[in-house]
């Protein structure tokens, strides 16, 4: 087995009991080619620092709790290897444009505030008693929101977007994906109520295509291709008011 | 313990990722299509004047100075048309073609590709007809 070889984690941390400002804390960690970011982080909590909080969970890139600035870029520490970053140091820090809550860990309330709005979930486009089965959906039909429907809400994609960190009303490239995701639902009815925050100021048009939500993505969501087909969608529900017949 | 979430600034954020930076290099080439706009709406003011001050607008245009812009003018406009077809992908509804979603190298491709032959046959027909 290989030597471990040892890289220094720079963390920006802040704790709101000992003074008002984030400052930088490093140690050297030990780590071997299998070692994520996350598990340098815990190594540091174990053995190190035991008041350093961060959020993890799954250490799959599934329950996205573990989102984080790696190096300056939004990313997950589960799915990051410390070897990527040798010799390093490496710097770590609470997700971009969200208020640090405690070291790693932000305010999220923004996020889950949005989401719930949203609906995000499949509103019967009619009600079906249980004796008339299932709602039943084509592959095709399927294939229209199956992308949008792989986020995980961990949030990297605020982290990558400047207009949210600069106006925090926009409702965001990852609701939106979800919001995309249940309006392009073929069982869902609830699409109508969900276009009313799309066309708001603070709905799609706060976006100027920057696009590096998508790049960031861990699930290969491309939020940025739904809050553009969702300018198109408000544009085109726009001009449709002038057509006779529009309700 | 009453909680004091520490917000961050965002002055110099597109300094902060080469992402952002080319990002701010995409919006920023803008200027230099109004610049070229306001260079042929010169143009149509001085023949609107009458052939004297026509022909002192296409003198001026062959001035090294003017010269010298359009080369500028010219990479301006090739990045500015590169990153809108770069970004066009993650603009548009899914194009199925034979049961398979187009890749975004494809449609990107695609819009330079057209972008490249319009550019070269709008040149030839400019040519044809002033000579």
């Amino acid at each position: 087995m290989p030597e471990p070889r040892t890289i220094t984690i720079e963390v920006l941390r802040y704790q709101p009991a000992e003074g008002n400002k984030p400052y930088v804390q490093s140690w050297p960690v030990a780590f071997t080619d299998d070692m994520s970011v996350l598990q340098g982080l815990q190594h540091i909590k174990d053995y190190a620092d035991g008041s350093l909080t961060f959020r993890w969970s799954c250490r799959m890139a599934i329950c996205g709790s573990c989102g984080m600035m790696i190096d300056g870029k939004p990313q997950l520490a589960c799915r990051s290897f410390l070897r990527e970053f040798y010799p390093g140091p490496l710097r770590v820090e609470a997700l971009a444009h969200f208020p640090i809550e405690r070291d790693l860990v932000v305010d999220a309330e923004d996020f889950m505030t949005k989401l719930a709005r949203i609906k995000p979930y499949i509103v019967p486009r009619e009600e079906r008693s249980l004796a008339e089965g299932e709602y039943r959906q084509t592959p095709a039909e399927l294939e229209r929101y199956e992308q949008f429907s792989h986020c995980i809400n961990c949030m990297l994609c605020y982290a990558a977007c400047p207009q949210y960190g600069l106006d925090p009303s926009f409702l965001g490239p990852g609701v939106t994906a979800l919001l995309h995701r249940y309006n392009s639902d073929s069982r869902d009815g609830a699409k109508n109520e969900r276009m009313q925050l799309v066309h708001a100021e603070d709905g799609v048009w706060a976006c100027t295509a920057v696009g590096y939500c998508s790049e960031v993505c861990p699930k290969q969501v491309d939020p940025a291709n739904a809050v553009n087909q969702n300018k198109t969608a408000s544009a085109v529900d726009w001009f449709a008011r002038f057509l006779p017949g529009h309700k | 313990m009453a909680r004091r979430p520490y917000v961050r600034t965002m002055d110099g954020w597109w300094k902060r990722d080469a992402f952002f930076m080319r990002y701010m290099a995409r919006e920023a080439t803008a200027i230099f299509v109004v610049i070229y706009a306001f260079v042929l709406l010169a143009g149509v003011v001085q023949l609107a004047r009458g052939e004297a001050a026509f022909a002192a607008w296409v003198a001026a245009l062959h001035s090294p100075a003017s010269i010298a812009m359009h080369v500028v003018l010219l990479a301006a406009f090739i990045y500015h048309t590169y990153t809108w077809f770069e970004i066009m992908p993650k603009t548009m509804p899914p194009i199925v073609v034979a049961g398979r979603k187009l890749s975004p190298g494809v449609i990107t491709g695609a819009g330079l590709a057209a972008s490249a032959v319009l550019s070269i046959a709008l040149l030839l027909v400019v040519r044809a007809l002033a000579s």
